[in-house]
């Protein structure tokens, strides 16, 4: 008991318990095919011969129909918001500050949402139905990875209603379908 | 068609656990270069120690201080180590039954695969710099009794 009076720290009551998984993550055909046309600045969706939907980013298949997606699809710049949070939690080692906005977004032409961030927006205001478009990283820097698109920024665009989500088409919406 | 894209990426879980009273109490202790366990209800010691006696349930607060030298009670080497592992040599996971205790801990034993056996003598290794964590024990290592070394 003589060593107490050299222990001035404080009890331990928490221990930093870290769990680290390194994947060697293989892409896939369908995902790969995708990912060289991301590089390029093009998002492009695979369509369906079953059910006609377009999905991006698409799998190879049809979840639905279970037939191959082999037709390839360009999708527009623009989306519509189909669900989003606001995060308030910072991710370690992640540059970006919260609050801000995870969405989930369908891209006009497509039929299924890929989740993306929004910035350029007040948080408070974002809302299902909104329009909003990708905000593009400059070309030297496009790599085979999503975050090309840095993030999607409002537009001045009427709300798409929530029945018409995921069904608007390439050529976009004005306030019509 | 071109090649497949390929890459690697890490998936990391920050966590930072509690550690309650009872472990908090043998960590504290392990940052001091000792070892202590719980006494259970019916005497046994228990290293690392115990919150609730295994029969009865009871909460366990008596703390008692066990020896840093015991002895192997099962071991298994392990001939190739993994990134996580604690050593780049080979090495054995052992259960190593302390003097003093009751229940055999897990902890690696740093020795020669062929000094390796059920029975044999070891004693900690402490950490140039303990922080309250297991491997304040840096691992377990062949007994040097006086008069040898
Ligand atoms: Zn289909």
């Amino acid at each position: 008991m003589s060593e107490e009076t050299t222990s001035s720290e404080d009890d331990i009551t928490a221990i930093e318990t870290p769990v680290y998984l390194t994947y060697n993550f293989t892409a896939g055909e369908a995902t790969t095919r995708f990912l060289h046309q991301v590089r390029k600045g093009k998002v492009m969706g695979q369509r369906c011969p079953g059910c006609g939907n377009v999905y991006a980013p698409a799998r190879g298949s049809c979840a639905a129909c279970g037939l191959p997606t082999s037709e390839e699809v360009e999708l527009g710049n623009k989306a519509t918001v189909q669900s989003f949070t606001i995060v308030w939690i910072p991710i370690p080692n992640n540059p970006i500050q919260p609050p801000y906005i995870v969405a989930n977004l369908v891209p006009d032409g497509a039929n299924i949402s890929f989740i993306h961030l929004m910035s350029e927006c007040d948080n408070d205001s974002v809302h299902i139905g909104q329009r909003v478009e990708a905000v593009w990283k400059p070309e030297e820097e496009w790599d085979y990875a999503m975050d090309n698109i840095r993030y999607f920024r409002p537009l001045d665009e009427p709300d798409v209603p929530i029945e018409m989500i995921g069904k608007v088409p390439l050529s976009g919406w004005e306030g019509k379908a | 068609m071109s090649d497949l894209l390929r890459q690697q990426f890490v998936l990391g879980y920050t966590y930072t656990r509690s550690t309650g009273p009872v472990v908090g109490r043998f960590l504290t202790e392990l940052r001091q270069r000792k070892i202590v366990g719980t006494r259970g209800d019916d005497g046994r010691v228990f290293v690392p120690p115990m919150e609730f006696d295994p029969v009865t349930a009871s909460a366990l607060d008596e703390f008692v201080e066990v020896s840093d030298r015991g002895e192997v009670v099962s071991w298994c080497w392990i001939s190739e180590p993994r990134d996580s592992h604690p050593f780049d040599e080979p090495f054995a996971w052992a259960l190593v039954l302390l003097d003093g205790a009751d229940v055999p801990m897990v902890h690696a034993v740093a020795a020669p695969e062929a000094e390796m056996h059920t029975g044999m003598r070891v004693q900690a290794r402490w950490s140039e710099e303990p922080r309250g964590y297991i491997t304040d024990i840096a691992c377990f290592e062949p007994e040097v009794t006086q008069g040898e070394g």
